[in-house]
């Protein structure tokens, strides 16, 4: 062979290769748009609707490119929009699960950040066995808790407010915060404690000057597990609450559920979307630690 | 006077006793060097001084304090950690400040202390970095600026160099012990590395399960092993152990004869050395630089050096020097020559041995006779 | 592992002062600051169990009472029809449910390993629905199922006038339609997971694998899969946790209907406490579920110890 066929045979080999490189990558893109369109798509939709007018929905079906545009269903949605008897909207129940998450969240996780420490750089004997007994919480089906919560609320006077359900999702969520702080606490070196220790440095000192500086990437994690899980919970929300006292949960299934009159698809959107805005903010915002963090402390 | 007085200490977890009774003394301004292969419990000691471990019999007193039950903090020492352990969130000078902050000395001192120590280790232009901005030569200076600092009665470090490349190892060991000569404190340092022991101290105390086999000058270590342990973990290419019987030579003077490639060698102790009745199995060990190639030369020089004919296996140039292998009867022995007069694999050599650096073991109890 | 001398104090010899009250203090604060939360799990996790036990063994109807009654529940609870139909419902959607959400899942870590632009949007995009209630989800697509406004009429205004989608509204399909919502919600964690698991392998072995001239097919399904096994297992475990919990899916998407053909234990149970006041056979219900939960975990975990001890075995 002359070197100009060679060379031939090169450049074809070359072209073959490059075309199927070509060919896999557009497979590839092309896999990752059509889930792409299916994840999204319900959350567009929802978006959509929640702007566009009743009728042309009713004209047009949930599926479709806005042709109208209104705010009118998020204003109605908010604030004046009836379930059941009364017409307060979602507002009341926003704020409920507010009240409910946002300090069940600090409480569940700073209990969690503390226990942690402990079970990792003050260990004693039985500390491990301890925490697997904690560890237990984690996979507890909460029906098996439903009848001994409804008796220790009504004992305390917690039914129907947002205190008792604030208790139920701090007990329920130390077992998660504390296996998430106790698994990434493990890694931080003992030899830093140790040095720290001969600094002087005691207990809190520790927990206040090293473990806390570095806790950020866990304390996201459990921060944003906490909030979701804690938001999005409906099991104890519809069944110890009632009413103007349910967080919104509750309320989205009791408004969604009121079926007598005709299926008001922009302001259920616009009510929808009020009772997802919040775990998604949080998510968009920190999703990115929480997905590093949650796959080295949570699957270990 | 001494600054460190361990008597008698012992430590279990739980069934398993992994320090039997250690007796160890330093003198004020001594460096001790604490060396042993892992698991020989000389890092449980070395945290046992520091207080991070409880003490479960015996005693340890730093200066004249009994400091059994005394917290770290309060023992007056400071500490350099193999991993460094330098706070990662802090900045270079709040890591060597922090033991100062947690005592609450005012800050007009603390700056001066810093000052003081970073010159010393000419780290000044660190001192507004992060632990992770530093290259490991660097953080290691850092976590000695940090012990440095607290001018304590005792300076413990636990396998310093360790995490260093090979060439820094040697340049940080050099630092070290220039460092200890100018401070003049009493040291205790643990390492793996019987180089980095037989360098740095004054003294070394060698380990295993759990025992100090040996406790002294570094020179006597390498010379007068103990025991077999010692003898077979100070000095790299390690000693060589030969099965030997006692018996008397030609003269009838003691000698020790075991079998060689061509028949039996019989080779004539030093004078003075009367280790015992004749029929005595013994165990001859030799250090790798007391085998040579014989010459004529070399005895007329020198009265104890006695020969062995033995066929060369295999030769390791390092440039400085030679390894050769050689086959003992059954046993491979090894030698350390001079580049010029190395042997040649397959070569027959006549080795001279000097056996005014011979030692002799008991094959039983292993120790030094 | 830094242990503590927690009992420093004790054998102090002549000489040492004893300790301060505040040092006294800082000794005891670790379990002090454990202590309450240890209670709590304690009663959370003991208790609470036992007591619902026993509940489920009583003749409690409207209101919890303590006449004990042994199996009856148990009994009366395995010869309705619709627990039955709930039980076997749970298993076979949570068959299709996990293989469904950790085949995707795999399949979309597998497509953006594969060093694509974009990587943190892909990502953002899938994993989003874990961020959502199930409320949220089953609402927006029992929207979509309803076969006046969904994807039947997107469909049919398109063109195909005799399309016919109404998964949700018939007994024998309603389950399906779960099951699709179920894996577009969890799909994405079983995703980042995976590819948590992909980026831990050793690029060396990949790099080896190529040298040895293994396809890119090749080299996942000899190579890579087999050592993230593990993984599997995990998401596996932690997905069927889901199945056998979900509640709110149902709820809000089908609301165990039509009829009571998508009922399911952890539907029922709250049927039996809060609608019928049955409260003795809901506790036995839940005992059940937490039954084939212990039936899932016990072994897993198990096997997790196993694997742990053999490990670390030198």
């Amino acid at each position: 062979m002359t070197d100009a066929t060679i060379a031939a045979v090169h450049d074809r080999e070359a072209a073959a290769a490059s075309r199927r490189h070509f060919v896999s990558r557009t497979i590839i893109y092309a896999l990752l748009t059509i889930f792409a369109v299916i994840y999204l798509a319900p959350l567009l939709i929802l978006v959509f609707n929640s702007f566009r007018e009743q009728p042309e929905i009713a004209q047009n079906g949930l599926i479709a490119f806005p042709r109208s545009f209104q705010l009118k269903a998020w204003a109605e949605a908010w604030s004046t929009y009836c379930i059941g008897g009364t017409c307060e909207g979602m507002r009341r129940n926003f704020l409920n699960s507010l009240w409910m998450a946002v300090p069940a969240t600090i409480l569940s996780t700073l209990l969690g950040a503390m226990n942690g420490y402990v079970l990792s750089k003050w260990r004693f004997k039985g500390s491990e066995v301890l925490f697997t007994l904690m560890l237990l919480g984690v996979f507890m089906p909460g029906q098996i808790a439903l009848m001994p919560w409804a008796f220790l609320l009504g004992k305390v006077g917690l039914t129907n407010s947002t205190y008792g359900l604030i208790l139920i999702h701090v007990v329920q969520g130390i077992s998660f915060t504390t296996l998430f702080c106790r698994n990434y606490y493990v890694s931080i070196p003992d030899d830093l404690i140790k040095a720290a220790r001969i600094d002087g440095a005691g207990f809190w000192r520790i927990f206040r000057k090293i473990i806390l500086p570095l806790s950020p990437p866990i304390l996201i994690v459990t921060v944003i597990w906490q909030f979701t899980g804690i938001w999005n919970e409906y099991l104890f929300g519809v069944v110890f609450t009632s009413g103007r006292e349910q967080p919104i949960t509750a309320a989205l299934v009791a408004l969604t559920a009121s079926g007598t009159n005709v299926r008001a698809y922009d302001v259920m959107s616009a009510a929808v979307l009020i009772g997802a805005l919040p775990p998604l903010l949080v998510y968009f915002l920190g999703g990115k630690y929480f997905v590093r963090g949650l796959t080295q402390g949570a699957i270990k | 006077m001494s600054s460190l007085n361990i008597r008698n200490l012992r430590k279990s977890f739980g069934a398993v006793e992994v320090l039997k009774g250690i007796n160890i003394e330093a003198r004020t301004g001594e460096f001790i060097a604490l060396v042993g292969p892992s698991g020989c419990g000389k890092s449980t000691l070395l945290a046992m001084i520091a207080g991070l471990e409880s003490v479960s019999e015996g005693e340890i007193r730093i200066g004249d304090r009994l400091v059994n039950s005394v917290a770290p903090k309060d023992r007056d020492i400071a500490m350099v950690f193999q991993s460094y352990a330098l706070y990662p969130t802090m900045t270079v000078r709040e890591n060597i400040t922090f033991g100062m902050e947690s005592r609450g000395v005012p800050k007009p001192q603390r700056d001066e202390a810093v000052k003081r120590v970073a010159a010393l280790l000419q780290i000044e232009p660190l001192l507004k970095r992060k632990p992770g901005q530093l290259s490991g030569g660097q953080r290691q200076r850092v976590a000695m600026g940090r012990a440095l600092v607290r001018d304590p009665k005792l300076f413990l470090f636990d396998e310093p160099l360790s995490n260093l490349d090979a060439k820094l190892r040697v340049d940080m060991r050099t630092e070290i012990k220039k460092l200890h000569h100018r401070v003049g404190k009493t040291t205790v340092y643990v390492t793996h590395d019987q180089v980095e022991a037989m360098t740095l101290a004054s003294r070394i105390a060698v380990m295993h399960q759990g025992q100090v086999q040996q406790f002294d000058e570094p020179q006597v270590v390498y010379d007068r092993p103990a025991n077999m342990f010692v003898a077979g973990f100070m000095g790299s290419p390690a000693m060589n152990f030969i099965p030997a019987t006692l018996t008397t030579d030609a003269e009838g003077k003691p000698a020790v004869s075991f079998k060689a490639t061509g028949g039996t060698a019989v080779l004539t102790l030093q004078d003075g050395i009367s280790p015992g009745a004749a029929g005595r199995d013994v165990i001859l060990g030799v250090r790798p630089e007391h085998i040579f190639r014989y010459s004529h030369e070399l005895k007329a020089s020198k009265k104890s050096i006695a020969s062995v004919d033995a066929p060369v296996e295999m030769v390791e140039p390092t440039g400085a020097e030679t390894i050769g292998l050689m086959r003992f009867g059954e046993l491979e022995v090894t030698g350390r020559f001079d580049p010029d007069e190395a042997p040649r694999m397959g070569e027959t050599i006549t080795l001279g041995i000097d056996m005014s650096h011979a030692c002799l073991f008991d094959p039983v109890t292993r120790n030094l006779i | 592992m830094s242990t503590v001398p927690m009992d420093a104090g004790r054998n102090s010899a002549s000489g040492a002062p004893g300790p301060t009250w505040r040092e006294r203090l800082a000794r005891i604060s670790p379990i002090l600051i454990l202590a309450p939360s240890l209670a709590a799990s304690f009663v959370y996790i003991f208790v609470f169990t036992i007591w619902t036990l026993y509940i489920s063994l009583s003749n409690s109807s409207l209101l919890p009472s303590y006449g004990f009654i042994g199996l009856d529940n148990y009994v009366s609870l395995w010869s309705n029809r619709r627990w039955n139909i709930a039980y076997s419902n749970l298993f076979f959607f949570s068959a299709f449910y996990i293989v469904g959400a950790m085949g995707i899942g795999l399949l979309l870590a597998i497509l953006i390993d594969q060093r694509v632009r974009g990587e943190a949007i892909w990502r953002t995009i899938f994993l989003y629905p874990l961020a959502v209630s199930f409320i949220v989800t089953g609402t927006v697509w029992s929207w979509l199922y309803n076969p006046t406004d969904g994807i039947q009429m997107l469909v049919r205004s398109l063109g195909w006038t005799h399309f016919n989608f109404a998964l949700a509204s018939d007994r024998s399909t309603a389950i399906y339609a779960i099951i699709i919502t179920g894996i577009w919600q969890s799909s994405g964690f079983a995703m980042a997971l995976f590819l948590a698991g992909l980026r831990s392998v050793d690029q060396d072995l990949i790099k080896a694998a190529q040298i040895d001239g293994a396809s890119t097919f090749r080299t996942y399904r000899r190579v890579i899969l087999p050592i993230i096994s593990p993984i599997f297992l995990a998401v596996a475990v932690v997905q069927i946790q889901f199945a056998i919990k979900t509640f709110d899916l149902v709820a809000a998407l089908t609301r165990g209907g039509p009829g009571i053909s998508t009922t399911f234990p952890a539907i029922y149970v709250y049927d039996l406490m809060f609608q019928r006041g049955q409260i003795g056979e809901g506790a036995a219900a839940a005992m059940m579920m937490l039954a084939a939960l212990a039936v899932v975990l016990v072994p897993y975990a198990l096997f997790v110890v196993w694997r742990h001890r053999r490990e670390s075995r030198p």
